[in-house]
This record gives C-alpha cells, structure tokens and sequence, in this order.
C-alpha cells in the first residue's frame, strides 16, 4: 500500500503527520497532530489570525476559508485533510496591502460590519458565493450566507454589501 | 473542541481502504467529507483510534448515466449532486434535495455516501433515495454487493453495513419530468428537518418518504397504499403518519410531527402533481 502517509513521532512522542498546504499563494509545511483542526493550524502555527472561531461546531461560519476555491468551515476539517490543497484566508484576499478586494470595500462602505467578528468569515462565505451565482437575487444572498452568523448587524447591511458587489458599485 | 487523538491513513482506493478496515476492525472510522464524522468527534460522541480518509479517493466521485438509472459514486459532494445538469434533467429530485441539506460550506464538503452511511432519520439524502427505490453498492474484501435502500437503513445511526464494507455507488432510478416534490420543515436555517417529506413519481407509483418520523428513514407505506388504491393526494395525505414512531426532542413533539407529516405529505403530493 504505497498511499498511506508515513507517521514521525516527536519528542513528546506524539506522532505527528508532515504536510503542505499552499496558502494565500504560498508553500506552508508542518508537522501537525491528526487531530489538529484546519483553524487551529492557520491560527496558531501560522499566525494568520483573521480566521475567527466562534462556535466550534460548524454553526456560526466565522472560521470559512477557501479551500481550491470554495468556502468551507475551517473547524470542520482536519489540517491533514489540507495536505497539498489551495487555501485562501482573510489575510490573502486583498490584491495588496493598500487596496481591497472588492468584497472587502462593499462591506465597508456600506457598514456591512459592526463588531467585526463574523466578517471575515462572511466575506469569505460571499466571495465563494458570487463566484458560484455571479449575479444573486436578495433571496440568494441570503440563503447563500445561510451559514454564517452575524450577531450585530440583522443581516440586512450584509445582503446590502454582497449585492452591491455583485453589482460592480465598488471598484476594486 | 479538538478530538481525541487517533491514528490517521490515507486510502488510495476503495480496496486500500477495506483492507484498511479489515486490520483495524471497529476502532477505525472512514472519513470522506467530515462533516458528520469530526462534530461527533469533537462531542466524544464518536471516538475512532484509527481514522481512514477516502476523501482522496476521487474515482468515487461521479455522476453517469447507466441506461435506466443514474449512477452517483459514494464520494460525490451534495454541490456536485445540486449542480448536476444530468440528475437536473434524470432525477431532479436528487439534485434539488442535496441543495437543501445544511448551508453551502456543508454541501461544498459533505457527500451523498458519508450521509446515507451515517444513517441519520433527520438527513435529507438518506430519505430521498428512499423515496426513489434506489440501490447502494456495498464493496468488502470478498467483493461488492447491492443493497435495497429499503433495507439499507436498519436502526438509529445504523446501516446494513459490516465493519469492514465500504459504499462505494449510489443507484436511483430516472424519474424526470415534474413530478416529484420535496418539503423540508425547520426553523432554523441550515437546520436539519423538523420533519421532511419527498414525493417522487417513479415508473408509474408514486412514493412518499419522511424525514426525522422514526429511527429510520421510512416510506409513507398507508399513503402509498392510499394512492395505489385511487385515494385523492388530500385524503392519503391523512395516513402519513400511520405507522412511523415519531422521536420527541426540543423542537417537537410526536403529535406536533404527526400532523407535520401529514401536511408536509399533503403539499408534496399536491406540488408533484399528484390530486
Ligand atoms: C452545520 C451542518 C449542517 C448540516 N445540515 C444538514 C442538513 O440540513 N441535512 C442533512 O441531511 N445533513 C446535514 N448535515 C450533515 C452533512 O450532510 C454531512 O456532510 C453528511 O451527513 C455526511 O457526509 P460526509 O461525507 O461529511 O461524511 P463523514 O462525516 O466523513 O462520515 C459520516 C459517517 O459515514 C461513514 N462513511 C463516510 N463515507 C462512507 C462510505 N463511502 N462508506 C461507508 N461509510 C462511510 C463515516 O465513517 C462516518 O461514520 C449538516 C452538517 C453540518 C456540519
Ligand atoms: S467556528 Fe467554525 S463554524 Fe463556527
Ligand atoms: S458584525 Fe458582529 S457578529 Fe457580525
């Protein structure tokens, strides 16, 4: 059986599984525990701390990333599962360090935020979304961030910000 | 939450992971989308010390046309099934119930044989490939075997499965056209069904199925009986409850589902044309 992963034990003896992910355009390796969650090894090995968790259990979407592309919930995939997979974080989203994606700069202007704590999950969930159905209807939208809570906002300036993206009303 | 710690392997194939499965007995869990499998991890509610991922495994994952029925391969995710322009066309039921499960982060992960394995009363899938009369191909180290939907689901959170048997195909018959229907109750968003109903014409019968009415999956059976027998959609309506076993929880209790699966029934029936 020649596709089995190969175990290491480090020195506390825990065996350790070595894998690499590209991330934000980038060859990140690790010695990662099996049971390590996708989200804790982006935001504890790697620093990139965008990535919120809130629930834990696959509710809330605060922790969404890109995997080859589409969102998933990154507290419910194994770091292991990522092994040689294309993930996008917050922190890889915008063109630059002084410019936007266009997702970002719709929620900003149209206070798609208010405490901050979903959003990077939502923006993520959103631009997965539009390149899926590049022209939603409202309704759309809001099944579409079915997955991902927001306890500030109502929603309503979110749909808002999602729509007016899709629109073109932000330059990128 | 982080679950207990466990040994991970990656199967190349079906038969790796059999073999894999058949070294390690009970205590290994095959993981395709993991997006049943790790939440029970996390609640200790399923604690594997060896966890085989299929989710490699991408021969699995297809949708073809076998003649009379539609082949889909136990490693395809709900979104394929959901964008799927030949279940749309074959068996838009399929595709239209997978689009209904969870939110799309769980559909961009989940796939149909990791839900119809994990036998879950409350899952969509399981109850729409009852409702079609569709086959599971099950492969083991002495070779694959066809299992009825019908019988499929033995028990809470238990398949007609052995330790060491890995589903490898899901088989629905067509049934194209408009005459199928799904109702989904719940008051959530991406919540499972309070109770869900699929209605499906299908090689002349209409069947019904219900979600979250018993330990199982079950067929609307006096429903069935009603129709066969020249009942109108609002009077079969009347007997979906007969026979199920309804589960009480926080949402619902078994009166509230009994008469959710009536109504449920009632407007499935009437959506797929059925009078
Ligand atoms: C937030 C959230 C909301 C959800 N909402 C819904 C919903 O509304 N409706 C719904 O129906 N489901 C819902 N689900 C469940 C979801 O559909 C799961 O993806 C699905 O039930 C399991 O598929 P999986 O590929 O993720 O399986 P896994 O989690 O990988 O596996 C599940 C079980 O099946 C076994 N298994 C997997 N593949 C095979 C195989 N090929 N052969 C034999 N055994 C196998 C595993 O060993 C495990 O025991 C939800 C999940 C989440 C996290
Ligand atoms: S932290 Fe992953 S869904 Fe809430
Ligand atoms: S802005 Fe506070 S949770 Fe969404």
């Amino acid at each position: 059986m020649n596709n089995l992963l190969g175990f290491t034990a480090d020195e506390t003896g825990e065996v350790t599984v070595e894998i690499s992910v590209t991330v934000n355009g980038e060859t990140r390796t690790g010695d990662v525990e099996p049971r390590t969650l996708l989200v804790y090894w982006l935001r504890d090995d790697l620093r990139l701390t965008g990535t919120n968790v809130g629930c834990d259990t696959s509710s809330c979407g605060a922790c969404t990333v890109h995997v080859n592309g589409e969102s998933v919930k990154s507290c419910t995939m194994l770091a292991v599962q990522a092994d040689g997979e294309d993930i996008l974080t917050i922190e890889g989203l915008a063109p630059s360090d002084d410019e936007l994606h266009p997702m970002q700069e719709a929620f900003r202007q149209n206070h798609g935020l208010q405490c901050g704590y979903c959003t990077p999950g939502m923006v993520m969930a959103a631009v997965s979304l539009l390149e899926e159905n590049p022209s939603p209807t409202e309704r759309e939208v809001r099944l579409g961030l079915e997955g991902n809570l927001c306890r500030c906002t109502g929603y309503h300036n979110i749909v808002k910000s999602v729509l007016a993206c899709a629109a073109g009303e932000t330059a990128a | 939450m982080i679950p207990a710690a466990f040994d991970y392997v990656r199967a190349g194939s079906a038969s790796e992971a059999i073999a894999l499965l058949g070294e390690h007995g009970d205590e290994a869990k095959l993981l395709a989308g993991g997006h049943s499998l790790l939440p029970m991890m996390k609640l200790r509610l399923a604690v594997p010390s060896v966890v085989v991922d299929i989710g490699r495994v991408t021969d699995l994952s297809y949708i073809n046309d076998g003649g009379d029925h539609i082949a889909i391969g136990a490693l395809t995710r709900h979104r394929a099934l959901e964008t799927s322009d030949l279940l749309a066309a074959e068996c838009p039921l399929l595709g239209h119930v997978a689009g209904e499960v969870g939110d799309p982060q769980v559909r961009h992960r989940g796939t149909i044989g990791g839900s119809l394995a994990h036998s879950d009363p409350a899952s969509d899938l399981p109850a729409a490939v009852l409702a079609l009369g569709g086959t599971l191909v099950a492969q083991g180290p002495g070779g694959s075997r066809e299992i009825a939907a019908g019988d499929f689901f033995t028990g809470y959170f238990e398949s007609a499965l052995a330790d060491d048997e890995m589903l490898t195909e899901i088989r629905v018959p067509k049934a194209p056209g408009d005459g199928w229907n799904y109702q989904k109750f719940n008051r959530r968003a991406q919540d499972w069904a309070i109770v869900g109903a699929a209605a499906v014409t299908v090689n002349g019968g209409t069947n019904v199925a219900l979600v979250n009415m018993g330990s199982v999956p079950l067929r609307a059976s006096a429903t069935e009986a009603a129709l066969a027998g020249g009942a109108s959609a609002a009077e079969a309506a009347e007997q979906a409850a007969e026979g199920t076993d309804a589960p009480t929880d926080l949402n619902a209790t078994p009166d509230y589902r009994n008469h959710l699966a009536r109504v449920l029934t009632r407007r499935a029936l009437e959506a797929a044309g059925v009078s």
